[in-house]
């Protein structure tokens, strides 16, 4: 792991520690706050300790995160954070669940992307498994999600 | 002796039933790599909302005791330990598969995690009566401290780093104070609507165990594990026991330092199989044939990391301190259902608190004569891609955090948190101490603004709080498990990440 990602992932933790300090000395109530002065005042101290550290190249914990292992996350990512800050609400759960799981197979399944065998199991597993998951959630536990299309 | 009056309840239609599903999704779930007892435990609790408490905690005792032995499975056949705890199984256990011996290996490791776990339980139902009686005497002062060495010792000994460790706890417990203050009604930190209620305690465990899962898998890419499953072939079942038996000093070693390293709050399963492999190798008389397929190197590390699980739950169920991650995933399911550890819930709860033991008495054996039949299968799961595996994981997290308040808000929260905790492990964070830190926080800031009240009313703050001879021997505890992490990074015996402790 690099240094720029040493101080880059302290900082932002630091940056954090400062924030939570400042608004627990600020803010009203002073009574409210008693216990979270308690914790950021220790909090932005060690917060502070391992920036400081990373700044001058001392920091020795933690693998990082490597080009070819991020862009390997990339679209996973993307597709985590569209499927649940906006397609499960809108699209209704199990459609976007049907989509996402897809979409999710499709890129990251090793199976080669040329034969139709390959396909025609994804869209097998994808079915069954949103068919498993409504079993589960919406005839055993009777737990309502968001439903917009289809189901 | 109350726990025999309670042995009823697990035998009815459905406690049974869950036991058993339990012990066997555990056992799949378990062989599977990637998928540790924590997260299979979070990932659970949604499933118990409907299930009374007991019949909740069966399923989730069960889970939490066959993925920890389903993890050998994996370790023997495929090289790949299920679970941290399984690294040493795998010295020994893979190469016995590899010279033909797989039926063997397992056989002897689901028997000893049998032996091990019932010690275990056993330690557990004679312990914690015992001790939530003395807990009793704990006053607010006392159960602050408590709490912040839950926070420290995890955040201390099992962190690669110990400033890092004790700031993932300071995270933690700053999360934790998120919402509304319960005294005074104020607005603390809420920066976002969904955060108005706090950050739900549930939503949090499923993403910060389940999410950095599905992220590490979509980091690997488009690849297979390359493991090929070995053959097993036929061994009979009682030439195993005889064995078993036969290696009583590898059981005995394995079984105590499991039950001892259990009851030390922070240290898992990984640092019991291994501390028991290394020992029993010490004893032996033959040491030169550990790591070449030797029958003791399995023994140890099986009996040793079924050992802990009964003894790590003593600090939960009497004081409310959970002494590991899996711990404070068991406190979230206790706590869905209203009830708190400690004397409470052995005197107004106990056929909730003995159902629960027992069932994992019960377990210990139904893992043993499943495990052995349930192997094949969950070694052909192990199998299964990793993209399938992150993609299920992943539609399970949104499910499970939606289910706990029908809420997308407690799903942002779980997403978030996940994806954050996730970098924060690459930049050598650990979630242990961070979920410590949530859990414990509420206890801690209750007794602190209740032992202030008592404080400010009699002698002071200063003296309530850091004078007695209980409150000197926490703090004493708290600085002793810092020093001892401190000192051990300084002699750089400690492992720079978790992948290289695994490797």
């Amino acid at each position: 792991m690099n240094r720029s990602q040493h101080i880059f992932g302290s900082g932002l933790v630091f940056a954090v520690g400062l924030w939570v300090t400042w608004v627990s000395y600020t803010q009203q109530p002073a009574e409210a706050f008693l216990f979270p002065r308690l914790i950021a005042s220790v909090f932005v101290v060690l917060a502070g300790w391992t920036f400081g550290k990373a700044v001058m190249g001392l920091s020795k914990v933690g693998t990082g995160v490597t080009r070819k292992m991020f862009l390997n996350m990339l679209p996973g990512l993307i597709i985590t954070l569209i499927y649940v800050f906006w397609v499960a609400k809108s699209l209704g759960f199990y459609t976007a669940t049907t989509i996402a799981f897809f979409i999710l197979l499709s890129i990251y399944d090793p199976a080669p992307h040329s034969e139709a065998k390959s396909w025609i199991k994804r869209v097998i597993i994808t079915a069954v498994f949103v068919a498993v998951m409504y079993g589960l959630f919406a005839m055993l536990l009777n737990v309502y999600t968001p439903k917009e299309i289809l189901f | 002796m109350e726990f025999i009056y309670y042995f009823g309840d697990v035998f009815t239609p459905l406690s049974f039933m869950l036991l058993l599903g339990g012990t066997i999704g555990g056992l799949i779930l378990g062989a599977t790599p990637g998928l540790s007892p924590t997260m299979a435990v979070a990932l659970l609790i949604p499933f118990t909302f409907q299930l009374e408490a007991a019949q909740g905690l069966i399923l989730l005792g069960a889970a939490y005791t066959s993925t920890v032995a389903g993890g050998a499975v994996s370790a023997i056949l495929l090289k790949i330990p299920g679970a941290p705890a399984n690294i040493a199984t795998t010295l020994d256990g893979h190469t016995m598969a590899k010279k033909g011996e797989g039926a063997r290996a397992l056989q002897l490791s689901f028997l000893a995690s049998a032996v091990g776990g019932i010690f275990g339980v056993l330690l557990l139902i004679f312990l914690t009566p015992v001790l939530a009686q003395w807990a009793l005497a704990f006053g607010p002062s006392h159960l602050f401290w408590l709490a912040i060495l839950g926070v420290t010792v995890i955040g201390t000994l099992d962190s690669a780093s110990v400033v890092k460790g004790l700031l993932s706890g300071c995270i933690g417990l700053w999360l934790a104070t998120i919402g509304f203050d319960d005294i005074m009604g104020a607005q603390r930190f809420i920066f976002h609507p969904a955060l108005g209620g706090g950050i739900n305690i549930i939503a949090a465990l499923i993403g910060l165990f389940a999410i950095p899962q599905v992220l590490t898998m979509f980091a690997k890419g488009r690849q297979t594990d390359g493991a090929e499953v070995i053959e097993v072939q036929r061994h009979s079942i009682l030439a195993a026991f005889r064995e078993l038996f036969s290696r009583t000093r590898a059981l005995s070693i394995g079984t105590l330092t499991g039950s001892i390293i259990g009851l030390i709050p922070g240290v898992g399963g990984q640092i019991a199989g291994l501390v028991a492999y290394d020992q029993t190798k010490k004893f032996s008389s033959e040491k030169e044939k550990f790591g070449t397929g030797h029958s003791e190197g399995v023994i140890a590390a099986e009996s040793a990391n079924n050992a802990m699980v009964g003894p790590s739950l003593v600090p939960l169920l009497t004081l409310s301190i959970p002494g590991s991650p899996t711990a404070a995933v068991l406190l979230g399911g206790l706590l869905i259902h209203g009830i708190f550890p400690g004397s409470d819930l052995f005197d107004n709860h106990p056929d909730v608190a003995w159902t629960f033991i027992n069932s994992m008495l019960i377990g210990q054996v139904l893992m043993c004569i499943f495990g052995l039949y349930v192997a094949g299968l969950a070694a052909r799961v192990a199998q299964v891609p990793q993209s399938v595996m992150a993609a299920i994981v992943l539609a399970l997290s949104v499910f499970g955090a939606y289910s706990v308040q029908g809420s997308m808000g407690d799903v942002y929260v779980m997403a978030c948190l996940g994806i954050g905790m996730f970098f924060l492990e690459r930049f050598g964070f650990s979630a242990a101490p961070l979920v410590l830190g949530l859990i414990l926080g509420p206890i801690a800031e209750a007794n602190f603004i209740q032992g202030g009240m008592i404080a400010d009313a009699t002698v002071g703050k200063a003296l309530y709080f850091l004078t007695g001879g209980l409150n000197l021997l926490l703090i004493a505890v708290v600085l002793a498990s810092i020093a001892y992490s401190v000192w051990m990074e300084l002699r750089h015996r400690r492992y720079t990440t978790k992948e290289e402790a695994q490797a």
